[in-house]
């Protein structure tokens, strides 16, 4: 086993290779067979390498292949490390990733470039899983990147439009920033460590007294954070996650909420033993995450557009993983991240079967009544829903449920605005759910063509739907009567390297547990009904209600005006300071002062000089001799 | 010796003289006349007068035969550059029908 690890990442980027190189002469079939090829070989070797590392002693394996940099006291390693963390990661991308290029196969069957959208999609999952089993910081940022890459290329995956490559160069340009950070937090842990090795950081981080050198730890982790932010979509740089929508529905299920966008909290996790040497940090992530999931909740309570709905839920369920992360509740944070990639997956494949049965039709406003026309996908999407919205014995339940707790003994304001937008989070879902699957067909040309999709997508839903089901059982809470798995499961990577004793473990008693749990609940399952049964009949209600407050639904439908907002403030100053630097400082100072006044002035020396040359051989020759008169006349004085 | 006596009758000066003489001829018709054919004379005749400075120079130095080597020299440099000279202005003459250099002025535009 230990000698084909390298197999996992590398098997997506063959497929990649034939794809991209080959694939359109192969054909449809042979795309279709190694796209899904590579993806099964590389989940089931993920699937051995998940047990050898189990078996390993230090629940880890280290793979070291060459010295990929050695530069003075820089030297990066190229290897891979299979622990819990990074084993489970790799597992939920193959595993899905299998799943999504399964459905996509149904998906994309009548599009121009199949063989490009699977090209791209395998250097997706490779990017993807350097990203989390490469052994240092620089391997890690190599996959950020081209995760970051991809999600660009597949964005922009309907170039003809005009929305779409625009969505993918905002979907960069954010990134970038988030990046500067990124890069900066690599360098200050250079800085203070001298390695950028993950391990040999988090064994120097373990030794250091909890004082030492938090200046500098706090910065870097600070400056990983932002990278986080832009990568996981987290205020302020959420906004070209909605944006992203316009690439095709798989990889917005694939990419944009299931695998990439939780990187940053797979980066946090990654380095969870120098972030809980880090206080300041942590609160930081908590309120971040915190404001983003209710901010991104109540924005997606009005949006028409079934992607749209999705996309701010996923902003907003990426804010939860970041506040159980801020509260030092990393098993937590990334229970929720394990779930959510089932559910949000399902959710995005389920909406994506919508959109393929309406032929292209994604405002919830136009449907309605889908119920007996799509039966799986209704199923499906319902299970999805009940999942997110925290159902009791779902898997979303678990995850948020015990975010919210840890959330609750670090700070009840935060607990109460996390509170605030799970409700949102029901309203927004059952919204959708009503809209789409129950009432009378708003448009009835296309609920008339209406149908079913294809097998390998409704099969896709099928096993997600059971995975959705069942990934909460990894957290059971202990008030249930589990033992909260994960935590354990995952502790050889989110404590190694740590010297010292254990932080003291929460406080708080089983009847804290069990009144938050009731709590969250009641309000959940109270406001999804609320949404429920307003939109089962219809748009009527929303309409009232944009009338009555047409101030607060223009507001929140037009995303607080923040698109708007960054046009105007950020934008818009610096097209004008580039105006002035283009017509002023270029123009008149490069071009004319720089450039054409030193050519001015020679042309007209040119001129001048250019009198004395007669072209006649006489006059020459007169010069000549009056040269050597003149000399003659020095010489002899 | 006065100096006219010593002028007339074979002293350095008249060499020079006459040198002098045929050099300032020279000159003036390479400045003055437009024909190339003319010119090339001109420059000729200054070579010459060079020629008849070494000459004299040499004798009045004591038969010193460094001037007279120079002087074959100059003859064999200038023989040469006699046919070069006059090819370029029998190539002047095929490109304009007229060895007037006043004319072969098509660099200046």
């Amino acid at each position: 086993m230990l000698k084909l690890a390298w197999l996992i990442p590398i098997l997506p980027l063959l497929g990649c290779a034939f794809n991209g190189l080959l694939g359109r002469k192969a054909g449809k079939a042979a795309v279709t067979v190694v796209a899904l090829g590579v993806m099964l070989g590389s989940l089931a070797l993920a699937g051995l390498a998940f047990f050898a590392a189990k078996a390993a002693p230090g629940g880890r394996l280290d793979l070291f292949y060459f010295d990929w940099v050695a530069v003075g006291h820089l030297k990066v390693p190229f290897g891979l490390v299979i622990d819990p963390l990074s084993s489970v990661m790799a597992l939920v991308i193959t595993g899905i990733g299998t799943l999504i290029h399964l459905y996509s196969v149904g998906y994309m069957w009548e599009e121009e470039g199949y063989a490009r959208y699977f090209c791209y999609l395998n250097l997706f999952v490779f990017f993807m899983l350097l990203l989390v089993l490469g052994s240092s910081l620089p391997l890690l940022f190599v996959g950020w990147e081209g995760v970051g890459l991809c999600s660009y290329l597949l964005i922009g995956y309907y170039f003809e439009t005009d929305f779409a490559p625009a969505a993918g160069l905002k979907a960069f340009l954010f990134n970038r920033v988030g990046d500067l950070g990124m890069t900066m937090g690599m360098l200050a842990l250079f800085a203070a460590f001298g390695t950028l090795t993950v391990s040999e950081i988090l064994v120097q981080a373990g030794h250091l007294a909890p004082e030492a050198a938090v200046g500098v730890l706090t910065f870097a982790t600070l400056m990983m954070f932002v990278g986080a932010t832009g990568k996981s979509a987290q205020i302020p740089l959420f906004l070209w996650l909605p944006d992203a929508m316009a690439g095709p529905t798989p990889v917005s299920a694939l990419i944009h909420a299931a695998t990439m966008v939780t990187s940053g909290i797979y980066l946090i996790c990654r380095l969870a033993p120098v972030f809980v040497l880090t206080p300041i940090t942590l609160t930081t992530v908590a309120w971040v995450g915190g404001a983003t999931a209710l901010f991104a909740a109540t924005i997606g309570l009005f949006q028409r557009d079934i992607k749209k709905v999705l996309a701010y839920s996923t902003v907003s369920q990426l804010g939860y993983m970041f506040l159980g992360l801020g509260t030092a509740g990393f098993a937590a944070g990334f229970l929720h991240l394990f779930t959510h990639a089932w559910f949000k997956a399902l959710l995005f494949l389920g909406a994506g079967s919508v959109i393929h049965g309406m032929h292209h039709q994604q405002d919830l406003f136009k449907m309605g009544g889908l119920k007996a026309k799509m039966p799986i996908t209704f199923i499906t999407m319902l299970i999805a829903t009940l999942c997110i919205m925290g159902f009791p014995g779902t898997s979303g339940f678990f995850s948020k449920d015990e975010i919210l707790y840890l959330t609750y003994l670090k700070s009840p304001v935060l607990y109460v605005m996390g509170l605030a937008g799970a409700a949102c989070t029901a309203f927004y879902m059952w919204r959708l759910m009503g809209l789409a699957f129950w009432g009378t067909p708003r448009d009835h040309h296309a609920y008339d063509h209406c149908h079913e999709s294809p097998a390998t997508m409704t099969i896709a839903l099928s096993v997600l739907a059971v995975g959705a089901l069942l990934a909460g059982l990894l957290g059971i809470p202990k008030v249930w009567g589990g033992t909260f798995a994960i935590e354990g499961w995952l502790e050889p990577a989110l404590t190694y390297g740590r010297a010292g004793a254990e932080p003291a473990a929460e406080a708080g008693s089983a009847g804290l547990a069990w009144g938050l749990m009731a709590l969250s609940t009641t309000v959940a399952i109270a406001s999804g009904l609320t949404g429920f049964l307003i939109y089962r009949k219809g748009t009527a209600s929303e309409e009232a209600f944009a009338l009555k407050f047409p101030g607060l639904y223009r507001v929140l439908a037009n995303k607080y005006y923040l698109d708007e907002g960054v046009e105007a403030f950020l934008l818009a100053p610096v097209r004008w300071v580039s105006n002035l630097l283009w017509k002023f400082f270029d123009v008149i100072i490069i071009d004319g002062v720089g450039l054409n006044l030193p050519g001015a002035v020679t042309r007209v020396a040119g001129d001048l000089t250019a009198r004395a040359q007669t072209g006649r051989v006489r006059n020459y020759a007169l010069g000549m001799a009056a040269g050597a008169v003149l000399l003659l006349w020095i010489f002899l004085k | 010796m006065n100096p006219v006596h010593s002028l007339l009758c074979g002293g350095l000066q008249g060499y020079i003289l006459v040198a002098l003489l045929l050099f300032v001829i020279g000159l003036f018709t390479v400045l003055n006349r437009r024909s190339a054919l003319m010119q090339f004379m001109g420059v000729e005749l200054m070579l010459n007068s060079a020629n008849v400075a070494l000459l004299a120079f040499a004798r009045f130095r004591g038969g010193d035969v460094q001037g007279t080597v120079f002087y074959l020299f100059i003859i064999a440099v200038a023989a040469c550059e006699a046919a070069v000279g006059l090819a370029l202005v029998v190539g002047l003459f095929r490109h304009r029908q007229t060895t007037d250099t006043d004319r072969a002025d098509a660099l200046k535009q």
